[in-house]
């Protein structure tokens, strides 16, 4: 079972804040949902592999040349906030 | 169809035909674009009227899914939290479309960031069935099938990491291909589930299809699991005499409606009359499928979505306080309800102490619904299955009982999981709403889909029925 304190916890993990009432409403959806996933417990999976990706490509190497990239400006250019040709972000300390 | 379109624009005005779907979009009430690139397409048009060029696509107008770079046109996956983002860059699809003469039409609605069945979690509010209304048409690429359906545009991408593409098609009567995974490259589309999601066209014919496969798919080294393409078009009219079309048992029975279970069997014995044999085969491992997809694009989309934070582009607003208050916020106002369900449940199956039970769980599941389809298809070249096992439901009907909206994806996950290409062509009406029937492939077996497809579609007429509504 999940408790709202555990929404609340993902929440925080995720950088989602979240209001009251939607912790309220996730509650009962995630509790639902994760019910449902549980059916996953019946497969037995002793020794199988994982499956992270479907084709089989390992590996996939370039040649280390610089190429042409997008311009500072064209970078910035939907950027809320910028200063000095930079992304300005919160502070951080 | 679009060959003929070719013919036409090429002999008569490029910029009248694209006036003339504007017109029609402007005045239509089924919501399927976002943004219209009118200034951009009808330049084109008119230099293409003035010094006609060459190309597959000469010509031909296209609707692009809103999640899917363009450069110079808004590209928002119909989300708050990227609204006004004009993406510098074009995505690997949308320069082949225009290195082959399709002229960029506008941006079509879709769930937000694709997270969905029904196109209603779009941030501009739910596109419409245009056979219904009152109907939802499918989704996430809801606005791409709508529009083709209701001739709004003649073609359109979408893109599908668990229906996405196949479902829309399947409500609307469109064709719609989710391809093997790598075969289109995923440069420029903007991640849900990057293991999971592939590009697809959406057209009213499958030779449209496979001349939008034959312009999109191909290798680009900007995508890691990009792969080589193959030929779609030539061979499309060879038929099926003797091809081996498995039936899934699992796909069939229970849960599906009774009027989609009846067209689709009937598509299946036409099938035969064509030449194809039939015999029933086994995916003992689909009835986790549902669980393993969720578990997965969840965790997927848990990581891809947390580049999201107002810093780089997106709407941000107010006094900055600290790093992680100011992104919580700006995270909380931008993205909408089924997103942030997403994006929670994914943080938790990857957090400490669940990460075994449910993601590792997941991928050991879905090892065995892919060798499901690999044992299959060592003894038929084709599966056959209903789309979506219900018609196009009503707006409003699911969407605040998310399981509900998410157990309609049935037999459209399992194909993500495993990677192989599938298919949606109309095969009948439940009342005056399409059926889809679903043909599945092995890995890098478009070609021998589309055909089946092709030949169906010919010795059928669904897919000239027309919506009166739109």
């Amino acid at each position: 079972m999940i408790t709202r304190d555990d929404v609340e916890h993902i929440s925080w993990l995720a950088s989602i804040k979240i209001t009251d009432e939607e912790k309220d409403e996730f509650v009962g959806q995630f509790n639902s949902i994760l019910e449902y996933f549980h059916q996953l417990d019946e497969v037995e999976t002793e020794g199988i592999e994982l499956t992270y990706r479907v084709v089989d490509l390992a590996n996939i190497f370039r040649e280390d040349k610089t190429s042409r990239s997008l311009s500072q400006d064209e970078a910035l250019k939907n950027a809320p906030r910028r200063e000095n040709g930079y992304f300005k972000s919160p502070r951080i300390v | 169809m679009l060959a003929h379109l070719k013919e036409q624009l090429s002999a008569g005005s490029a910029e009248d035909y694209l006036q003339s779907l504007f017109m029609k979009i402007k005045k239509s009430k089924l919501n399927a674009f976002t943004t219209l690139a009118e200034e951009s397409a009808l330049a084109a048009a008119r230099e293409f009227d003035k010094k006609p060029w060459g190309g597959l696509l000469a010509g031909i107008p296209i609707a692009i899914k809103e999640c899917i770079s363009t450069k110079g046109i808004e590209t928002n996956c119909s989300s708050r939290i990227m609204r006004g983002y004009v993406p510098p860059y074009d995505a690997h699809v949308v320069e082949r479309l225009k290195a082959e003469g399709a002229i960029i039409m506008g941006k079509t609605n879709m769930d937000e960031f694709a997270m969905g069945t029904s196109t209603e979690t779009s941030a501009f509010g739910p596109t419409r069935n245009p056979w219904d209304l009152s109907c939802v048409p499918g989704g996430s690429s809801g606005g791409s099938a709508a529009c083709v359906a209701a001739a709004e545009a003649p073609c359109s991408l979408g893109s599908d990491t668990g229906g996405s593409v196949r479902c829309p098609a399947s409500f609307c009567g469109a064709v719609g291909l989710k391809p093997t995974y790598g075969l289109v490259s995923r440069f420029g589309l903007v991640a849900y589930a990057n293991s999971l999601e592939q590009i697809g066209p959406l057209t009213s014919t499958v030779e449209d299809t496979a001349l939008l496969m034959d312009v999109i798919a191909g290798h680009d080294r900007r995508d890691s699991t990009s792969a080589e393409k193959g030929s779609y078009l030539p061979g499309l009219e060879d038929g099926i005499k003797g091809l081996r079309i498995g039936i899934p048992k699992e796909y069939f029975g229970e849960g599906v409606n009774n009027e989609v279970e009846k067209a689709v069997w009937d598509a299946i014995l036409k099938l035969e009359d064509l030449g194809a044999t039939r015999r029933e085969v086994s995916l003992p491992h689909t009835k986790y499928a549902l669980a393993a997809y969720y578990v997965i694009a969840m965790s997927e989309a848990s990581s891809n979505l947390a580049r999201f934070d107002g810093l780089r582009y997106g709407p941000r607003s107010g006094e900055d306080k600290d790093w992680h208050t100011t992104f919580s916020e700006i995270r909380s106002q931008g993205f909408g309800p089924e997103v942030k369900r997403r994006i929670l449940l994914g943080t938790y199956a990857l957090s400490a102490g669940y990460y075994g039970r449910y993601y590792l769980k997941a991928l050991k599941v879905r090892t065995l619904i892919k060798e499901d389809f690999l044992r299959a298809f060592k003894h038929v070249d084709l599966l056959a299955s209903p789309t979506m096992p219900i018609p196009a439901f009503k707006i409003g009907e699911r969407i605040n009982d998310p399981l509900s909206l998410y157990m309609a994806d049935v037999f459209t996950v399992p194909i993500n999981l495993a990677g192989v290409p599938a298919v949606s062509i109309p095969c009948g009406f439940a009342g005056r709403l399409p059926i889809g029937l679903q043909l599945m492939g092995p890995h890098f077996g478009e070609a021998t889909v589309l055909r089946a497809a092709q030949a169906f579609e010919e010795a059928t007429p669904f897919h000239k029925a027309r919506p009166e509504v739109a």
